[in-house]
């Protein structure tokens, strides 16, 4: 077992890339997320690993397609306005079914923004990546721990289900230092991916790798064969921590770093004896309805806490579906909310519990 | 103990060794003695955790801060003000924290006449469990890179190994022998070990030059 060390959450992403195996990082800088990038270019050169910094998000995400159809491990990370600009080379990877890891440290909002944390790119993540029916895995995590932990899982399951994952980070996460274990490393494994266009030797029949189709019925039904895996995956793969949620009567719902906040608030209000507990989703998309569905059957209230005017809160809404109040709170822009303020929100709702 | 020896002292080191928050302490350290006391925040690399975030604690307590023109807003502009020549040469006692490795050093080289003439003491901050710097060769080459982009040369060693929240008298206890390595393998003396100030100090009391530091660098939640 590898030994306690601190690592910036930049770093940790990229070293526990390494460790599973990844070998191919492209990609472009921009603050909060370039020590990623910094990272990758002094570690990917010793380890016989590609690292190349393209003129452009738009250059890197279609590198990323060109290495993922290979069959390789891939990657690229940046920050909010360069998802953006991926959005088209991301819907052409699902529609190409090929895997790859996009880690998308946040910022502030719209247009160019802001340097600060922020986590109002929830919609993009989860429902509007791109043009098109389909859908990406979406991991939260909350700990430079659980980001070191979450990069092998979303690279084993995109691989698994033949399609992109984003890490879903925030400035916070990515420049904060925490102590890691990291992971044994795994060697890279660039040959076990049949359907890869990695060269056939004369051996077997041409790969193809394509998101364009001539036939609208040949797209509809492998569109529909997609949509069959997800159904797959949001049976199996939802996952949340449920922090004091059993006996509570308020439940917030929080991911990332708005969730480290809200348990602080939580923990100062259980000690006034208000009973508020945490859903905390690890996945936003398979999101973990199924844990939030359970606990609307004895809740009186849940609080969507983020850092944005209220996006994943319609998520809450929906599963909630009307059983009790669904509230929000937020700041934005790279603003981020204080355990006093959510403290202020779970009393101002307590006193309106019955 | 006090460990600062010089009017001016630059502490630099490996990123995320916690050279920001030894440069808070410092500084406070001074004011509470009565000093003038000037914090350079020098870092033009890290756009989060640095020491302008601190600005309100620090002048509270009397510090003068002179950072970055845009630290701690929206901007990605890191440029120097020209305050930052005039307060190496004015103050009783001068703090410059500069941002990690040869690439934070760049700034430092800016400055590093004004600063020979002032005849500082150079910090090099060493953390036994900051990855990438858990060896002490490891940590030596670091030194070597910023010496070079400087132009300036490390005058003694300060141990500030810690794990942030998971630290103990037995984390810094167990850094020694590789703080004394990085002694022994630049010829420069370890001046001080730091310990969080809610440790227990019956056992760290065997350190020489133990030197207690409050937490001032961390998350908005913590």
């Amino acid at each position: 077992m590898n030994e306690k060390v601190l690592m910036k959450g930049n770093e940790a992403i990229a070293e526990a890339a390494i460790a599973a195996g990844c070998r191919h990082f492209f990609g472009y800088p921009i603050t909060p997320q370039t020590e990623v990038a910094a990272y990758m270019s002094k570690r990917m050169p010793k380890i016989d690993g590609v690292y190349l910094q393209a003129e452009s998000e738009v250059a890197s995400i279609n590198m990323v397609l060109g290495a993922g159809a290979a069959g390789v491990r891939v990657m690229t990370s940046t920050s909010s306005p360069g998802v953006s600009l991926m959005a088209e080379g991301i819907s052409y990877l699902a529609g190409s079914d090929v895997p790859c890891l996009i880690v998308n440290v946040q910022r502030g909002g719209p247009g160019l923004g802001g340097i600060q944390p922020s986590q109002a790119d929830y919609h993009q993540a989860t429902k509007s990546t791109a043009h098109g029916d389909f859908h990406i895995l979406v991991f939260a995590p909350s700990t430079v721990q659980e980001t070191v932990d979450l990069i092998s899982t979303a690279f084993d399951l995109g691989d698994k289900y033949r399609m992109p994952a984003m890490v879903l980070s925030d400035g916070m996460l990515g420049q904060m230092m925490e102590p890691v274990v990291l992971p044994e490393p795994k060697e890279p494994d660039n040959d076990s991916k049949e359907w890869a266009a990695s060269g056939h030797q004369n051996k077997r029949a041409h790969n193809v790798v394509n998101s364009l189709y001539i036939n609208p019925q040949e797209l509809e039904s492998l569109v529909i064969a997609r949509y069959e895996r997800y159904a797959e995956i949001e049976e199996n793969h939802q996952m949340a921590e449920e922090y004091l949620a059993d006996d509570a009567d308020i439940i917030i719902v929080a991911y990332g770093s708005s969730s480290r906040v809200s348990r602080s608030a939580i923990d100062a209000a259980r000690k006034q004896g208000i009973k508020v507990g945490m859903i905390r989703p690890i996945t936003l998309w398979p999101f973990p309805k199924k844990v939030i569905s359970k606990h609307a059957e004895h809740a009186k209230a849940f609080l969507s806490v983020e850092m944005s005017m209220g996006q994943m809160v319609d998520d809450v809404r929906l599963v909630v579906n009307g059983r009790v109040p669904v509230e929000f709170y937020g700041r934005t822009g790279g603003v981020i909310p204080t355990p006093k303020e959510i403290l202020g929100e779970i009393v101002r709702i307590n006193g309106g519990v019955q | 103990m006090f460990p600062l020896e010089k009017r001016v002292t630059v502490v630099c080191g490996h990123y995320g060794t916690g050279k920001t928050n030894l440069s808070i302490n410092l500084a406070l350290d001074c004011a509470r003695m009565g000093e003038d006391t000037v914090l350079i925040d020098l870092d033009v690399v890290n756009p989060y955790f640095r020491s302008a975030d601190y600005a309100d604690v620090l002048t509270r307590n009397g510090v003068r801060v002179v950072g970055p023109n845009f630290a701690n807003t929206n901007l990605d502009t890191p440029s120097l003000p020209g305050a930052v020549r005039d307060a190496i040469s004015e103050g009783e006692r001068v703090i410059v924290d500069v941002g990690g490795d040869d690439a934070g050093a760049t700034a430092l080289g800016v400055y590093s006449r004004t600063l020979m003439e002032a005849g500082p003491d150079m910090i090099y901050v060493v953390n036994r469990y900051r990855s990438l710097t858990t060896r002490a060769e490891e940590a030596v080459g670091i030194l070597g890179e910023i010496e070079r982009t400087s132009r300036l040369r490390a005058t003694c060693i300060a141990n500030n190994s810690h794990l942030k929240r998971d630290t103990t008298e037995q984390t810094v206890l167990d850094s020694m022998g590789f703080a004394e390595e990085i002694s022994a393998l630049t010829g420069l003396p370890l001046r001080f070990t730091t310990a969080p100030r809610r440790l227990d100090f019956t056992r760290l009391n065997k350190i020489s030059n133990i030197y207690p530091v409050d937490v001032h660098v961390r998350a908005p939640w913590e």
